[in-house]
């Protein structure tokens, strides 16, 4: 699968992360993360984030995500929304 | 023992905070709202959220119900295949009528059959809220095995009959009577719709007394501050506890004297007056009141 | 060496004095003696007054090394602290041990002051804002050491902590150096954590910009303790000093955590007359207290006091005769200094009274209930409420060991999870109040009992409550946020963290960045 253009998903709420996905041909899957629990949880919700687009097929994205303490199921919806909207 | 449903939460569903925190807001049921509470671009947002939340949290301590936006916009047939797939204990149907219902049962047999889960499983709660709805709001019930309650919606029922909304609920007595009558005729629970002013908790007692004086088994709540109140009213109080259980105790005992029908203060106690008294004495037990 | 927590630290710590490891919370009783106090006799018709800080400053000798304390009744509204500090640093002074009772965001100038070697050394019960992470990141030359409300003047009265001058900023003030904290612009309530320093410091300067007709009654510090009057423009201001009325948590999870802890309190028998209460400022603590008043209404309790920093909603429960008397070591807000002013009723109490150890009983010894917060648990039921999870300084003890200590239930109220972050840990990462003066904790999803309380877990047998152990709460936490990874820190040691014994209970050390 390929997105075509730039997809946004969340906020910057409390226990939300707010995602960005934009195209990047070619270059693999690219993660830019800020956290507020970045030592803590950091390794944990890029993990989350490559797998959620690995299951969507996806072998080319750049994300930018900017998290709040969200849990691993709130990052995976954000994730696939952004993707799908990116499609 | 039938499950209990004094209280049904909305939660919106584009809301994380709020869906990692539903379970233990105090409410029996949960509604993770993909209607009204979620606005038009953020529909998909929302069923992902929910999607996840469902299949990642523990919600086996509560009722969990998903309210999908109805089959006639774009949004409602990927909220019900999306969501039937991770297993709710209930959707509830938005401005429903006999063909949704007939609808939904279909598509969800065939959902149910294709991820192996067991056939009727997952339940359906209609919400009444149109005046056609209201009209027919038995054969909305009898549409489908799956129907276990009816919410009453009065702010959309109100407005399709041009009316206005009040507190004191008096344009809506009639509905109340209706929905409750056909839930008790389908032995089915009736959920009376929400009191939207949440500061106002004089009001709100107001409101579930009424609802309850009617016959409903349960209120809807906008705001987790509603709940304990709601529950408060709806649960047996000491005085009805303590009739039920001399109603009980004087039934063994005409039982043993070889008597059939037999009176408590003067009062004939027959059939229907002992079959209440154990469902109070039940709920009081499943609420540790006994 | 490893003290009786499991806590580890060097044997000598540098810049710090002899190190006495924690072995217990009531293992150093007996005999204590008190440090003596020198005075300067006063021939009548002394005048007292000063005109200028400057002045001021060089009247009582100030000078390198010195070590100069001050209270914080005035808490975020406080002026005086950063005038005096920086009028001391203009003199081109340095190596100056501040010992506040307490530290707020307003006092930040605190920052450069550190940075530039005016101060060397800290001394203090709690920590709020951008000093705790300048000493946490290691610019205070000697590590901070943290002490409690009731070990501060343990430490002042022993002579552990020896006060040059302690600068009493005073919302109303005589000719003579009578101040109460009742009057004025800048009105506080009660002076409970200035009183040690009042009787032990060698000289003591009240700072006041109201100087009122003598006598200053109702004396709260008397002319006898103070040697010098400073008059400035304004001690502080009332909108930080008072926070106007705290008000009770709207939050769903914060009421419900506080349903929870009263109905923890009636099951396990210790709302009767005669009860005695304590809870915080907070949102939640406030919540508590509220549905503890629906319960004692109910079954017609009068309680014997409360106690703490008084808010206007205990105000309230004394007016509404739940509790016979308030004892009072800081007003909160304008509602609690009226009441401490006009009502008998609301009596106030020093810092020693309030949590001493080494007296012959301090007022917590007396408490039945007290409520509590935290910034992390581990599975020993040790709390933390000085470092956040990143390991910044953020807190402090407070009263917090001190009540755990001597209240016959200790509660602590928390959320289960914050920002994705389980509040409960193995390890936490700095121990301020120890385990064994911890009885419930009660969040959202469960409450856990400690197992040493075989008498509560007995009481609450057949209890509707979500009871369950600790390590239950933390595996019910970690299902949902996922392990957390463990911090790293270096070896540098900022604070040394002193039980109200004096002993060492912690450390903290500088977090890799």
């Amino acid at each position: 699968m390929i997105i075509t253009k730039v997809g946004k998903s969340g906020t910057l709420e409390s226990s939300d992360i707010l995602i960005m996905v934009v195209p990047n041909k070619d270059h693999g899957i690219n993660i830019e993360l800020e956290s507020i629990v970045m030592k803590q949880f950091g390794d944990q919700i890029k993990n989350i984030i490559i797998d959620q687009v690995k299951k969507m097929d996806i072998q080319n994205i750049k994300i930018i995500a900017q998290d709040k303490g969200s849990l691993d199921c709130t990052i995976r919806a954000r994730v696939e929304t952004a993707i799908n909207r990116a499609m | 023992m039938k499950r209990l449903r004094r209280t049904m939460l909305f939660i919106p569903g584009n809301n994380p905070a709020m869906l990692q925190d539903a379970a233990i807001l105090g409410a029996d049921s949960i509604i993770l709202d993909l209607e009204d509470a979620v606005s038009l671009t953020e529909k998909d947002s929302a069923r992902s959220l929910v999607k996840h939340a469902i299949k990642n949290m523990d919600y086996s301590s509560i009722e969990l119900v998903v309210r999908i936006n109805p089959l006639d916009t774009e949004f409602g047939l990927e909220d019900l295949t999306t969501i039937a797939k991770v297993k709710p204990d209930a959707l509830m149907i938005p401005k429903a009528t006999q063909q949704q219902l007939l609808d939904i049962d279909f598509l969800l047999d065939k959902i149910e059959k294709e991820e192996n889960i067991e056939n009727s499983s997952i339940k359906l709660i209609p919400i009444i809220e149109t005046a056609l709805a209201l009209e027919t709001v038995y054969e909305i019930v009898k549409s489908s095995k799956r129907v276990i309650a009816v919410l009453l919606g009065a702010e959309d029922l109100t407005s399709d009959f041009a009316i206005k909304r009040t507190k004191e609920g008096e344009e809506i007595f009639y509905a109340r009577n209706r929905v409750s009558t056909a839930c008790r005729a389908a032995r089915i629970d009736a959920v009376d719709t929400p009191f939207t002013d949440t500061n106002d908790f004089e009001g709100l007692e107001k409101d579930s007394r009424k609802a309850k004086s009617l016959g409903f088994t349960g209120k809807a709540a906008i705001n987790p501050r509603q709940v304990d109140l709601i529950h408060s009213v709806f649960a047996p109080t000491a005085q009805e506890i303590k009739y039920a259980l001399r109603i009980i105790f004087a039934k063994k005992d005409a039982k043993e004297k070889g008597l059939g029908v037999f009176s408590l203060d003067g009062k004939m106690i027959d059939a229907p007056i002992i079959n209440r008294a154990m469902t109070t004495i039940d709920l009081a037990k499943v609420l540790n009141i006994l | 060496m490893i003290n009786s927590i499991g806590r580890e630290f060097p044997n000598e710590i540098l810049g710090y004095k002899k190190v006495i490891p924690f072995k217990g919370a009531f293992s150093d009783t007996g005999i204590k003696e008190k440090t003596s106090v020198k005075v300067i006799a006063y021939k009548p018709g002394t005048e007292k007054i000063l005109e200028s800080i400057t002045e001021m400053l060089h009247k009582v000798g100030m000078k390198d090394g010195m070590t100069i304390s001050f209270h914080h009744h005035l808490r975020n509204g406080d002026f005086v602290l950063n005038n005096v500090v920086d009028a001391i640093a203009k003199m081109g002074i340095k190596n100056i041990t501040l010992a506040p009772s307490s530290i707020f965001p307003i006092h930040s100038p605190l920052v450069d002051h550190i940075k530039n070697g005016v101060i060397t050394k800290i001394v203090t019960d709690y920590i709020g804002g951008p000093v705790g992470e300048a000493i946490t990141n290691g610019y205070l030359k000697n590590p901070a050491v943290l002490m409690t409300h009731g070990g501060r003047p343990r430490a002042i009265e022993s002579g552990d902590l020896h006060i040059d001058v302690a600068f009493i900023a005073a919302p109303a003030c005589d000719s003579s150096g009578n101040i109460n904290g009742v009057y004025g612009k800048a009105a506080c309530g009660c002076l409970g954590y200035a009183i040690a320093d009042a009787q032990y410091a060698d000289i003591v300067v009240a700072i006041t910009d109201n100087i009122v007709e003598y006598p200053a009654c109702p004396i709260e510090i008397s002319q006898e303790f103070v040697d010098y009057i400073l008059k400035v423009e304004s001690i502080g201001y009332s909108a930080g000093i008072v926070s106007g009325t705290t008000k009770i948590t709207q939050n769903p999870v914060g009421l419900k955590i506080a349903k929870m802890a009263a109905k923890i309190i009636d099951e396990t028998g210790y709302v009767k007359t005669g009860m005695s209460f304590q809870t915080g400022a907070g949102g939640t603590s406030l919540a508590v207290a509220d549905e503890l008043k629906k319960i004692m209404k109910s079954k017609n309790i009068v309680g014997s006091f409360a106690s703490g920093g008084i808010t206007g909603y205990l105000v309230d429960m004394l007016d509404e005769g739940l509790f016979k008397n308030l004892f009072d070591v800081q007003c909160f807000d304008l509602k609690a200094i009226e009441s401490y002013r006009d009502n008998p009723k609301h009596q106030g109490m020093s810092g020693s009274l309030y949590g001493n150890p080494n007296n012959k009983g301090a007022i917590v010894n007396n408490l039945d209930v007290m409520i509590l917060g935290a910034t992390e648990i581990d599975t020993d039921f040790n709390v933390n409420v000085i470092t956040g999870s990143d390991g910044i300084i953020m807190g402090g003890s407070g009263g917090h060991s001190d009540t755990a200590a001597g209240a016959k239930i200790s509660i602590v109220v928390t959320n289960l999870i914050k920002g994705r972050l389980p509040i409960i840990k193995d390890k936490v990462i700095t121990v301020t109040t120890p385990g064994e003066s911890i009885d419930v904790i009660v969040t959202e999803r469960g409450i856990a009992v400690n197992p040493k309380r075989q008498d509560l877990i007995e009481k609450l047998k057949s209890s509707n409550l979500p009871i369950m152990t600790i390590f239950e709460l933390k595996e019910k936490a970690e299902m949902l946020t996922g392990k957390a990874k463990a911090l790293d820190f270096t070896d540098q040691i900022v604070a040394v963290v002193e039980y109200r014994d004096g002993s060492v209970i912690d450390v903290v050390r500088k977090p890799v960045s």
